[in-house]
């Protein structure tokens, strides 16, 4: 089956093979769905030979970091971004999860702080294969179908 | 390490080389404290005790160890006597009170409360127990008590008995001990073993252990054993604590298999773990262990007001 032909951006960061459905997760954590979050360009359930399903997210006339991009490993771990000028692209890369989980995770533990107080939750990477997280507040670690659960 | 305006919330931000300067620190004091009866190195200084939830040996233990470093305290012992009733912030509460205070000690039923108490507060904030998370100072005033008891910790053989699933103090108290030489038994019933990754994490540190629920075979062993108590409170149904509920006691029959320098400690208060006969021998050492408190509390709070 020919990959679907999507629409091609000037300039802008194109991020690709995020699981299908999960685009507007994608663009919240991204912070994309302000109003100066850079005009969106979105394909849901593109057929994809890697992951059967996928969606793609463009964002025109922006260059997001790596850093930035990073922040969606946790639901897109095989998302990859592309740095678009003039058309071309100038910069590929995988992204990986970061050190730290800032705000994207809450914590499964109901007698944590960052469940109760006005604070944004945090998490400690300690390992990524397999995944284990540290709450930063209550120490607690989650594995597996738990970090999913609570995104 | 610069300790001035340092918090103290987890055992687990500390180095070993931390430990062992916070138990010099705490020696000195005490001894210092044994000659001249008083300590002026707070004179001056306010002590604010935040207790969020009861306890009251735990806040004793810090407002004593203020007043003997010269210091004053304020404080409130229960949350129902305060604001946070009318539904306050943690964190307005700690920037409120830091206005009063040179140094805070919290003690919260969330956990993660001090680290977020940490976070907000310009003064130094020390964690007095964090719902089940971290109770650090008493992991400091385990290892003191051991220290000052041996001499050393490095060569010994520790037995930690009871509720070794549940138990905060005894997880802190683990790893903290995985920073010395130490052999460990872990005695306990079949339901309330240490959870894996603990066990996992202290042999991969190079910690010799056991696991047994056989306290009569350990004893002959040890050098300590560490008693906790099984705390109702802490277990999800009322059933599997009925199972475990009394299923082992320290007495002087136990103790007739025992090393003679063997050494009891127990964080207090017990219930029926070790029978009162056992007070009076030499291999009790619970009550110096309350009394080890004071001098290591008085470390870490002149030191994180860098009177010290
Ligand atoms: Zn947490």
């Amino acid at each position: 089956m020919p990959e679907l032909k999507v629409e091609v951006i000037p300039e802008g960061t194109v991020i690709d093979h995020i699981p299908a459905g999960k685009w507007l997760k994608v663009i919240e954590i991204l912070g994309l769905t302000k109003p100066n979050g850079g005009t969106l360009l979105i394909a849901s359930n593109v057929p994809s030979k890697k992951l059967g399903r996928k969606d793609i997210v463009k964002v025109e006339g922006r260059y997001l970091s790596e850093e930035e991009v990073n922040k969606i490993a946790l639901i897109a771990p095989d998302a990859t971004v592309n740095i678009v000028r003039d058309y071309k692209i100038v910069e590929k890369f995988k992204v990986s999860i970061p050190d730290e989980i800032v705000g994207i995770l809450t914590c499964p533990n109901p007698n944590c702080v960052s469940n109760h107080e006005y604070v944004r939750p945090r998490f400690k990477v300690e390992s990524r294969e397999p995944l284990k997280l540290r709450c930063h507040y209550c120490e607690r670690t989650i594995e597996g179908e738990e970090i999913i659960g609570n995104l | 390490m610069d300790w001035n305006g340092r918090d103290v919330i987890s055992i687990r931000d500390f180095s070993k080389s931390d430990i062992e300067f916070v138990l010099k620190v705490a020696e000195r004091l005490e001894e210092e404290l044994r000659e001249k009866g008083s300590l002026e190195y707070a004179r001056g200084k306010i002590l604010a005790t935040l207790f969020f939830e009861p306890s009251t040996r735990t806040r004793l233990s810090f407002e004593s160890a203020m007043h003997r470093l010269g210091g004053s305290v304020i404080g409130f012992s229960s949350a129902s006597s305060t604001s946070v009733r009318k539904g306050e912030s943690l964190a307005d509460t700690i920037r409120t009170v830091e206005q009063y205070s040179d140094v805070i000690v919290i003690r919260h039923p969330m956990e993660g409360a001090a680290r977020l108490a940490a976070e907000v507060a310009e003064v130094p904030v020390i964690n007095a127990g964090d719902g089940s998370n971290q109770h650090p100072t008493q992991t400091l005033l385990d290892l003191y008590t051991i220290k000052r008891a041996f001499g050393k910790i490095d060569g010994l053989t520790i037995g930690l008995l009871g509720d070794l699933k549940y138990g905060r103090t005894v997880h802190s108290l683990a790893e903290a001990l995985a920073f010395y030489d130490v052999e460990l038994y872990l005695i306990s019933p079949e339901l309330l073993r240490m959870p894996k990754h603990i066990v996992e994490e202290l042999r991969e540190r190079g910690v010799k252990i056991h696991e047994t629920t056989d306290l009569e075979g350990a004893i002959p062993e040890l050098d300590v054993l560490y008693v906790t108590r099984i705390q109702r409170e802490r277990f999800p149904d009322e059933e599997e604590y009925l199972k475990v509920k009394g299923s082992y006691q320290v007495n002087c029959k136990l103790l007739k298999n025992a090393k003679e320098t063997l050494k009891v400690m127990h964080p207090l208060p017990r219930v029926d773990e070790i029978h009162p006969e056992v007070d009076k021998s030499e291999h009790a050492l619970y009550f110096r262990q309350v009394f080890s408190g004071v001098p290591v509390r008085m470390a870490l709070l002149g030191l994180t007001l860098g009177v010290l």
